[in-house]
């Protein structure tokens, strides 16, 4: 083998005024617990990495709240990731400055796909995540922004398998393709989509939306090539526990984090 | 045990501040060459590109200064990278930068093939190929998160290697210079137990 690069098991904490929060194809959110106790919670479960979105800072213009950045940073001893409405170098210094490894840009790179290349120059590649919000429309999938309120999503004009390879041209060091079709809806990963975008890129490709049960996970793994997977509401209602699902992974062949 | 972070621009330091303060030492964060002289640990940090990072420390006067240290320096990720002579990461307009030059070799581009991503991003074993009060308490195999596109060159300073398509420097040593390409702050248990071990470096 020629890399012992464990797949990635990433715990979403929806973040929206100080609490994590969980909805349903990005509707009716639902509060799931305090910030600092569900990320504790993981790191210690042995979760690789967290991602934390600021699921309301783009659609009201203002960039993430970072007090809580720090209290994060302080309390766990892996990686995270920090989404939502990160508009310029500045922006992201902040968030970077208090300690969160990588920053995710989403609606603000699709207004401005500049953004992209700012950062990376200021930041490299390996900071810089783009997330990409996708659905199928007219048989193509094709991107969304401003999801975080739905009254303000918008379409962006850009075809999603265009816009991945865009972005990694642009520098991006991953992607999060959140599969708008399958988020919340427990019927497993988009495997379709993923594989296609799978094949477009070379950089690291995160599975996002769909997770209802362990076996989703290996399918998406093993099916799709995915460097990680991401998900919320089966983890924080414990559906499927971390220690649990990582068993299961590397019984069935997958390279985890034990 | 009065421990110095260099200031070396990368923006990402907290991380290892936090880190280093769950071990109960109380690091100090600066760019003044004479407190960094003074302390008994030093540690290197950066996140950025090399180019952005020696720029920094030719502005901020410190080459010299870190070239000098005798007590434990501890380069973490892109401040390992700085321990070598050179880096082929381009910048302003220039193909290569050139580093401290404390470890022999040139830090080359990772390529990407079948299954291997680059950036090297996420948790991956290394393979300890030399004994090192650093690495006591660790397994063979020790889990670390990786971050970063440019890999060292394997040599006589090499500690501890990784593979990622090739096999490059993880944990390095020469004289009083230590570095380890992942972030150990980052890196659950095992990367504590990497940077306790630093601390208690004789």
């Amino acid at each position: 083998m020629s890399t012992n690069l464990a797949r990635r098991i990433i715990p979403c904490l929806d973040v929206r005024d100080g609490q994590v929060v969980k909805g349903i194809q990005f509707r009716n959110h639902r509060v799931m617990g305090g910030i600092i106790e569900l990320a504790r919670r993981y790191s210690a479960e042995g979760a690789d990495e967290l991602v934390f979105y600021d699921i309301t800072a783009s659609p009201e213009g203002r960039s993430v709240d970072s007090d809580w950045v720090s209290s994060v940073a302080e309390v766990i001893d892996i990686p995270f990731c920090v989404a939502g409405g990160i508009r310029s170098v500045e922006d992201a210094r902040k968030i970077l400055q208090r300690g969160a490894d990588k920053i995710s840009i989403n609606t603000p790179a699709v207004q401005r796909p500049g953004l992209i290349n700012e950062l990376v120059a200021e930041f490299g590649s390996q900071c810089v995540v783009v997330g990409v919000d996708s659905v199928l429309q007219d048989g193509h999938w094709v991107t969304r922004q401003m999801t975080g309120i739905p009254e303000q999503m918008q379409q962006t004009g850009h075809r999603t398998m265009d816009w991945i390879v865009e972005a990694s041209q642009r520098g991006a060091g991953e992607i999060v393709l959140n599969c708008m079709g399958s988020d919340g809806t427990r019927q497993g990963f988009d495997i379709g989509q993923l594989t296609e975008a799978r094949k477009r890129i070379s950089i690291p490709l995160i599975a996002s939306g769909g997770a209802g049960s362990a076996s989703h996970f290996v399918d998406v793994f093993i099916q799709a090539d995915v460097d990680g997977a991401l998900a919320a509401t089966v983890f924080h209602n414990n559906k499927v526990p971390v220690p649990a699902l990582k068993q299961m992974l590397s019984a069935a062949g997958i390279g985890v984090r034990l | 045990m009065s421990l110095a972070i260099i200031d070396s621009g990368g923006a990402n330091i907290s991380s290892v501040i936090h880190a280093l303060k769950r071990l109960g030492a109380e690091p100090v964060f600066t760019r003044d060459a004479e407190t960094i002289r003074k302390a008994e640990r030093v540690i290197l940090p950066g996140v950025g590109a090399a180019g952005a990072a020696m720029a920094r420390l030719h502005e901020l006067g410190l080459v010299d200064c870190i070239r000098a240290l005798r007590q434990p320096v501890l380069g973490i990720c892109l401040g390992m990278q700085l321990l070598f002579e050179k880096s082929m990461e381009s910048h302003m307009g220039q193909k290569q930068v050139d580093c401290l030059g404390i470890i022999p070799g040139t830090l080359e581009k990772l390529q990407p093939s079948a299954g291997v991503r680059v950036p090297h991003m996420g948790w991956n074993t290394t393979t300890t190929v030399k004994e090192h009060p650093l690495l006591n308490g660790l397994p063979e195999n020790p889990w670390f998160y990786f971050v970063h596109s440019y890999r060292a060159p394997v040599g006589d300073s090499t500690l501890a290697n990784c593979t990622h398509g090739e096999t490059f420097a993880a944990i390095v040593n020469r004289d009083s210079f230590h570095g380890a390409q992942f972030h150990p702050e980052r890196s659950a248990g095992h990367g504590a137990r990497l940077l306790a071990n630093f601390m208690e470096l004789s």
